[in-house]
C-alpha cells in the first residue's frame, strides 16, 4: 500500500512538472519530449490503478504516433528555435498574462471545490450495469462489452479516423510542377496513326525529330 | 494521505486540465505548443474517466477512454495539416502574427 502511494506521487509529480515544462519550455522539441514524458508518466498510473489495457494503448497511440507526428511536422515546419521570451507580450502589451492567470486560478480552485465537496449519490452503485469483475482480465473484459454492446460506437470511431485520414490528405495534397509521371491511360490509349509516322528521308541531311 | 483514493487522482487531472488551459491562454509561441496543450486537457479528461471508473466498479468509464483516444488522435492529424497548410502559404504559424480573422 505505501508502495502504491510512493509510486502514486512520484508518477503524478513527473506528470505535472513535465506538464508545465510542456506549456514553458522555449524549445518547441523539448516541449514535445515533455509531452511524450508526461504521456509515460500517465500510462503508468493506469497501468497502476489497473487499467493496463488503456496504459499500454496510451503508450502505443500517444507515444508511438501522436507525439511523433508532433516530433515531425515541428522538425519538418523549422519552427524549433524560437527567439525571444517564453511569453512575447508584443501583441497586446502583456495584458494577457495576468489574465490568463487569474482566469486559470479561477478554474483550478473551482475544480478543487467540486472535488473537496463530493459524495456518491448512495443508490449510484446499484443503477450500473456493467461491472468489472475480478477474475476476468481487464483487456478481455473491455474486448467483451466493446464488440457487443459498444459495437456501434466502435465502428463511428472507425469512420472518424478514416474521415481524418482522409482530410489530413486532402488538405496537405499539392500538385507538383516538373514532376514526370507515368500515365498509363496515355500509354495504353496510344495509337498506330499518332505513335508512328512515314517520313520520307532526304539524302544526306537525315531527319528532324521533334521530341 | 498514504492510502490513494479517488480524490487524488481527481486533483492531478484538475491539475494537469489547468496547466492545459494556462498554456492555451499565455502561449504566444506557435500554434503547435496549443495543439499540445489541448492533448494535456484530453489527457485530464481520460484521467477522470479512468479513476471513476475503478473506483466506482463500471467498465463504460474505461470504453469512453478508448473513444477519446481515437477523437483525439483525429484532432492531432487534423489540426497538425492544418498547421502544416497555414505555414506553407503564409510561412508562419506564430500566434501573434495569424490575425486574418482580425480576432
Amino acid at each position: 500500500m505505501i508502495a502504491h502511494s510512493v509510486f502514486f506521487y512520484i508518477f503524478s509529480l513527473i506528470a505535472i512538472v513535465s506538464a508545465v515544462m510542456v506549456t514553458v519550455s522555449k524549445n518547441t522539441v523539448h516541449s514535445v519530449f515533455f509531452l511524450i514524458l508526461d504521456f509515460i508518466s500517465i500510462s503508468c498510473l493506469f497501468i497502476m490503478i489497473g487499467a493496463e489495457f488503456l496504459g499500454m494503448i496510451m503508450l502505443i497511440v500517444y507515444v508511438g504516433a501522436v507525439a511523433v507526428l508532433f516530433l515531425f511536422v515541428v522538425m519538418m515546419l523549422n519552427v524549433a528555435e524560437q527567439k525571444g521570451q517564453w511569453f512575447s507580450s508584443r501583441w497586446d502589451g502583456g495584458t494577457h498574462i495576468p489574465i490568463g492567470l487569474l482566469v486559470s486560478l479561477i478554474i483550478f480552485f473551482e475544480l478543487i471545490i467540486v472535488i473537496g465537496g463530493w459524495k456518491y449519490k448512495p443508490d449510484l452503485l446499484n443503477s450500473l450495469s456493467i461491472n468489472i469483475s475480478t477474475d476476468v482480465t481487464n483487456t478481455r473484459s473491455i474486448g467483451n462489452v466493446l464488440y457487443t454492446d459498444y459495437i456501434h460506437l466502435f465502428q463511428i470511431s472507425g469512420m472518424i479516423l478514416l474521415v481524418a485520414m482522409i482530410g489530413a490528405i486532402v488538405l496537405t495534397y499539392r500538385e507538383r510542377a516538373g514532376v514526370k509521371r507515368q500515365s498509363y491511360v496515355k500509354q495504353i490509349s496510344r495509337e498506330r496513326n499518332e505513335g508512328v509516322d512515314l517520313v520520307e528521308a532526304e539524302k544526306n541531311k537525315g531527319v528532324k525529330i521533334d521530341a | 494521505m498514504l492510502s490513494i483514493g479517488l480524490g487524488h487522482y481527481l486533483t492531478l487531472a484538475a491539475i494537469i486540465f489547468t496547466i492545459g488551459v494556462v498554456g492555451i491562454f499565455l502561449n504566444r509561441k506557435n500554434v503547435i505548443v496549443i495543439l499540445m496543450s489541448i492533448e494535456l486537457i484530453l489527457l485530464a479528461v481520460n484521467i477522470n474517466l479512468v479513476a471513476f471508473s475503478i473506483f466506482i466498479n463500471d467498465l463504460s468509464g474505461q470504453i469512453f477512454t478508448l473513444f477519446i483516444l481515437t477523437v483525439a488522435a483525429a484532432e492531432a492529424a487534423i489540426g497538425l495539416a492544418i498547421i502544416v497548410v497555414y505555414f506553407r502559404n503564409s510561412d508562419t504559424i506564430r500566434v501573434e502574427e495569424i490575425k486574418n480573422l482580425k480576432g
